[in-house]
């Protein structure tokens, strides 16, 4: 465990030295993760012009909206440069000697570099959680479950996210595939009230997004009970057994650079 | 002039061929715009309570009608000329007898060809999916909505295609498109009809570019009446003719600046 420790630290700590080689991109990465969460405000404050989301306060909706930035921070810290350096691993032929490597192959594809990117998102989307907390209507919340909702919730976005990544074994080229992934969190911006009957059954069933940011908002606001938590629970299991069964089938029919 | 137009078939054929190996990403690529269907879902529901003065059925159409127009107005050369630039495939480019600017319109219009197909799996799936949203549009609508995406196609490719010269000096220009693309998406009537915009800001928006991407042919798409045409049809040539002149002149500062990697 300690060794693992010790690899990633490597990982992570060259990634980012060879990433802030592109320093002056921080500053417009800001201001771009300002804007963006302008604008998603903006597009909240537009249902609310009406008579908003069935039983949601516009606060808490921006409680939701919060956790969808920083969940998108998340993404683009680790999930993103993760996936081109699979896609580029397999079209390469390189994925060969990530294979032969005395660590698990899953973890070094997916953890291998970590982007700086993302912070400014993950700053702001806290920010935002917090503001509309201390504003919406004050019931008897929980910050430690909605915490466990959120590591919840992340372990669902990797397994999603692992399952799309494999796939490049077999397609290669599928740079995209995380604006796929991508387009379908969208869905994650408003809560699960905002949706008609149909699209709540898919994204809690299909594409779990509910348990991304609905639940763990619901769980800070006291306005969900804990039980809530089983289902997502159930979900990251499932995504985590699933994507490490799917990445091995994958494996089976690589053949390297040369087949 | 005739051997302008050849060179620019030849262009076309190649990257047609070009995008047509790699039609898994096509498909990625199509589903990747589900946007239209997520908020097409909350406005769906929103309208159902008869606040804002359209009905659920006219949501469903509308963003329909989006998800069409920006399957015909997609476009991407900023992040093709930053490979290129740090590649330094550009340099290769540049010795050829064609400005580079017609290789990637190329690429551009016959990825819509080639992308075409599955778009009209999509709408059909929709259709069968949802049936109260089927509808036939006019044929002069659909004359007028092709009309402004065309226009809209070339107003975005200029906009993008000049922030992508930036990366003669930065090698990364593609991240002040994602600053671009935040106003695109909030303004441009993708995460809501400019219907429920307060009016006030809706009139301002109409001078910026932003509303012509998505709102305006889509609107004319299902029908709608209340866009000025003649205005649009101003606003549209007036970004377009002005940003081609700022293309030019950082085109031409750019290149003497600009050396290949690693000199």
């Amino acid at each position: 465990m300690k060794h693992l420790a010790g690899i990633l630290w490597r990982y992570w700590s060259t990634s980012l030295q060879a990433e802030l080689e592109y320093r002056s991109n921080f500053l417009v990465q800001a201001f771009g993760s300002s804007l963006a969460l302008a604008g998603s405000i903006f597009a909240l404050s537009l249902f609310y012009r009406g008579a908003g989301f069935p039983g949601w306060t516009f606060e808490e909706g921006l409680v939701v909206q919060g956790l969808y930035s920083a969940f998108a921070g998340a993404i683009s810290c680790v999930l993103s440069p993760n996936l081109s350096r699979i896609v580029q691993l397999v079209e390469a032929g390189t994925l060969d000697f990530v294979l032969l490597k005395p660590v698990d192959a899953q973890l070094t594809v997916s953890l291998r570099v970590i982007s700086p990117w993302g912070v400014p998102d993950l700053v702001f989307g806290a920010g935002v959680i917090a503001w509309g907390a201390a504003h919406a209507p004050q019931r008897e919340g929980s910050v430690s479950l909605a915490l466990v909702a959120v590591l919840f919730g992340a372990l669902i976005i990797y397994g999603l996210w692992f399952v799309v990544a494999t796939t490049s074994v077999w397609f290669t080229k599928i740079y995209n595939a995380t604006e796929v992934l991508r387009g379908l969190l969208d869905a994650g911006r408003f809560p699960m009230a905002a949706y008609p009957a149909a699209y709540r059954f898919v994204f809690t069933f299909v594409m779990p997004v509910a348990f991304m940011t609905t639940v763990p908002a619901e769980l800070l606001l006291g306005r969900g009970q804990a039980n809530m938590l089983l289902g997502g629970a159930l979900a990251a299991l499932v995504l985590l057994v699933g994507s490490r069964a799917f990445w091995r089938l994958a494996l089976r029919s690589y053949t390297g650079a040369s087949g | 002039m005739n051997a302008a137009l050849r060179r620019m078939g030849g262009l076309l054929s190649v990257y047609y061929a070009y995008m047509t190996a790699y039609r898994a990403e096509l498909i990625l690529w199509a589903l990747a715009n589900s946007l239209p269907f997520i908020l097409m879902g909350a406005w769906y529901q929103a309208a159902a309570g008869g606040d804002f003065g359209f009905t659920p059925v006219d949501v469903a159409r509308y963003f329909l009608a989006v998800f069409v127009i920006r399957q015909l107005t997609v476009v991407w050369v900023i992040w093709e000329f930053d490979q290129d630039v740090q590649r330094g495939r550009l340099s290769q480019y540049l010795l050829q007898p064609v400005d580079p600017a017609w290789r990637y319109l190329a690429a551009h219009l016959s990825e819509r060809v080639a992308r075409l197909p599955f778009s009209g799996v999509i709408i059909a799936l929709f259709f069968l999916v949802f049936p109260p949203a089927r509808f036939v549009p006019h044929a002069s609508d659909v004359l007028l909505a092709i009309t402004f995406a065309s226009l809209a196609f070339a107003l975005r490719f200029v906009m993008q295609y000049t922030l992508a010269l930036f990366a003669l000096w930065t090698e990364r220009a593609s991240s002040l498109e994602s600053l671009m693309f935040i106003l695109y998406l909030v303004l441009s009537g993708a995460i809501a009809p400019l219907e429920v915009f307060p009016p006030e800001l809706r009139e301002l928006v109409m001078w910026t570019p932003f509303p012509y991407f998505i709102w305006v042919p889509a609107h004319l798409l299902i029908g709608g009446t209340d866009v000025d045409l003649v205005r649009a049809t101003l606003v549209c040539l007036g970004w377009i003719a002005a940003l081609v002149v700022v293309n030019r002149v950082v085109w031409r500062r750019g290149l003497k600046r600009h050396s290949s990697m690693g000199a």
